[in-house]
């Protein structure tokens, strides 16, 4: 093996355990066991209530619609502001500054976070889906393409969102400033048909939409567990998958191309005294 | 001639053990704006060294230790650290440098024993004949005195016990160059001796060569080899102790008492003092001390004479200003 492989092959091993041991410590944390269960709990709840409700002009259930969508949603939201939030918090606290020290480190470090990501964003989507299953009638779980496509919508989704997460996670200067990103994300959560269909939305709010990965996760999703004549209600009556990987992708390749130099620009402005700075303005915060 | 080809070859694998520069400093300048940090500091620093940076905050050594770590571009000079330069060096010199950073709050989720285990792992495609890396684990613990807080969280332990987390992670893969900014920041004094301790075996035992920063000028007497005093973004003196204190003379202070009565005397010839009392007074001289300066005198003596050396160049400047 050439010596400059073996290196690089170690630091992504020590990745891989280092997300394996972050996921494990979840679970015996508990803001993050709450960031887990909240959610979940919140979107059961309202799609329970929601489960007597019609979607427009068909006799299927609302609460059954909203599920699959909201499996989208969460790969989104965890891409886009999980590793956003893990990034500014670990910058502020020094845990970049040590990988930086570490030779190889910082591939371990980002290795570990799509693990990390990947992982809890799957436990997320678990918890909405294995009580879902019991709680809606409706969903095409028996075949296996439903379980293929809901697959690669999942993995396609995680890769297009995480790179672009990583990029507003370098640039945004503290974890205070968060909202930022948080509040549009909202906004296009609410136009993006995840809890409505978006064909009752006003056609430049749909235009907007179909611009950003949340519409397209949450059109994925549904396209896996929906059945066929549920496209009826989306744009242009069909599921759209060409346009999917594409939208997707797009995003995928735009974050891929974005993120290593934004990091790296990022991880080359950090040192200790760049740490203390950051910890001298928390701290003054807080008194 | 077989010989000098295989020390060649030797040499191309690993650096020759033994002595050998390892940090070579030559009018390193650092600018922010207009304000130069520093101002052409130089030094040399030999394998198995220790050399401790003196100097007044905002003197330049967090600056000149983060350019020497690669965190921090120079806006001029030359600097080798294990003869690579720091701005470009690759991570195979990574992997031979320690660095010990101050804590904050990170890993604190981290079991100690996990998170020494895991950042040593990524250093044991760099280990050599020389040089096993990483650090045994158990090893290094009882090394840094955690061996009962092992299986605690990092975010469970004090402020002493964390710092020595950090030490242990500055030292995890071996380092042939350490750089320790503020080392002994909120230990108690037992265990600010435990790390002197720990601070000569890397030195003596494994060759380490050792760049310290600390306000503690005791702990830099006891450490270093050589103390270098940074000031106004130069370097305005370096020496052993010994050697700092000769270069400035200093008064020793002479404390004695006869009939009951307490005398203190300051001068520069503290034997022939003391030869010439007991020449006058014999028997009746009782509690006599002689106190050498300490390293703490010198450094105020060089700081002082540095800033008023600094202000009277300033006003010569305003007055050939004034003039002209």
């Amino acid at each position: 093996m050439s010596p400059s492989v073996r290196p690089l092959l170690q630091a992504a091993r020590s990745g891989l355990s280092r997300g394996r041991i972050e996921l494990r410590q979840g679970f015996t944390h508990a803001e993050t066991l709450w960031g887990y269960l909240f959610p979940t709990v919140v979107l059961l709840v309202v799609m329970f209530f929601l489960r007597g409700a019609k979607v427009p002009g068909t006799d299927f259930s609302l609460g059954a619609q909203t599920l699959p969508s909201t499996l989208g949603m969460t790969v989104a939201f965890g891409g886009l502001v999980s590793v956003a939030s893990i990034l500014t918090v670990e910058r502020e606290d020094g845990t970049l500054l040590r990988a930086k020290a570490t030779p190889n480190g910082m591939f371990g470090y980002l290795i570990s976070k799509i693990i990390l990501v990947a992982g809890m964003t799957m436990i997320s989507v678990a918890l909405l889906l294995v009580p879902g299953i019991f709680l809606f009638d409706g969903l095409m779980l028996n075949s296996l393409s439903a379980w293929l496509t809901l697959a690669w919508v999942l993995l396609l989704g995680m890769v297009a969102t995480m790179p672009i997460g990583a990029v507003f996670g370098s640039l945004l200067s503290n974890p205070r400033n968060l909202g930022l990103i948080m509040l549009p994300i909202m906004g296009l959560i609410a136009t993006s048909g995840i809890f409505y269909p978006i064909t009752a939305l006003p056609g430049w709010l749909q235009g907007l939409a179909q611009v950003f990965p949340i519409y397209w996760l949450g059109l994925g999703t549904r396209s896996a567990l929906l059945p066929d004549a549920m496209a009826a209600v989306e744009i242009g009556d069909s599921w759209r998958h060409l346009e999917t990987v594409l939208a997707l992708g797009g995003w995928a390749v735009l974050g891929l191309a974005l993120a290593p130099v934004v990091l790296r620009r990022m991880a080359r402005r950090e040192s200790g005294s760049s740490v203390a700075a950051r910890r001298e303005k928390a701290l003054q915060r807080v008194t | 001639m077989a010989v000098t080809a295989g020390a060649d070859a030797l040499t191309a694998a690993e650096p020759p053990a033994g002595e050998g520069v390892t940090l070579d400093v030559r009018d390193l300048r650092m600018r922010y704006g207009t304000n130069d940090v520093l101002d052409g500091v130089s030094f040399t620093a030999q394998r198995g060294e220790v050399l401790a940076l003196l100097g007044p905050n905002g003197a330049g050594k967090t600056t000149t230790i983060e350019i020497l770590e690669g965190f921090r571009m120079r806006s001029g000079g030359q600097v080798a650290v294990l003869g690579a330069d720091p701005a470009t060096g690759d991570e195979r010199w990574r992997a031979r440098l320690g660095v010990v950073l101050q804590s904050w709050r990170d890993h604190s989720r981290w079991q100690v024993r996990e998170l020494l285990a895991h950042l040593g792992s990524f250093y044991a495609p760099y280990s050599t004949e020389r040089i096993r890396r990483p650090w045994d684990v158990d090893e290094l613990i009882e090394a840094v005195g955690l061996t009962v807080h092992a299986g605690k969280k990092v975010g469970q332990l004090s402020g002493g016990q964390r710092r020595r987390v950090d030490v242990a992670i500055g030292i995890v893969g071996r380092p042939e160059v350490l750089f320790l900014d503020e080392p002994t920041a909120g230990f108690d004094p037992a265990a600010r001796r435990e790390f002197h301790d720990l601070v000569h075996r890397l030195a003596d035992l494994d060759d380490t060569t050792i760049l310290l920063t600390t306000h503690d000028l005791d702990e830099a007497e006891k450490l270093a080899d050589r103390i270098l005093i940074l000031a106004g973004g130069r370097i305005i003196a370096s020496g052993s102790a010994d050697e700092l204190s000769r270069r400035i003379s200093i008064d020793a202070e002479v404390r004695w008492s006869r009939d009951g009565q307490r005398f203190v005397h300051s001068t520069s010839t503290a034997t022939a003092f003391v030869r010439e009392l007991f020449a006058q007074h014999g028997e009746d001289i009782a509690d006599l001390e002689v106190r050498r300066a300490s390293l703490e005198d010198t450094y105020m003596a060089l700081v002082r004479e540095f800033e008023s050396g600094r202000a009277d160049r300033a006003a010569r400047a305003f007055e050939e200003v004034a003039a002209g």
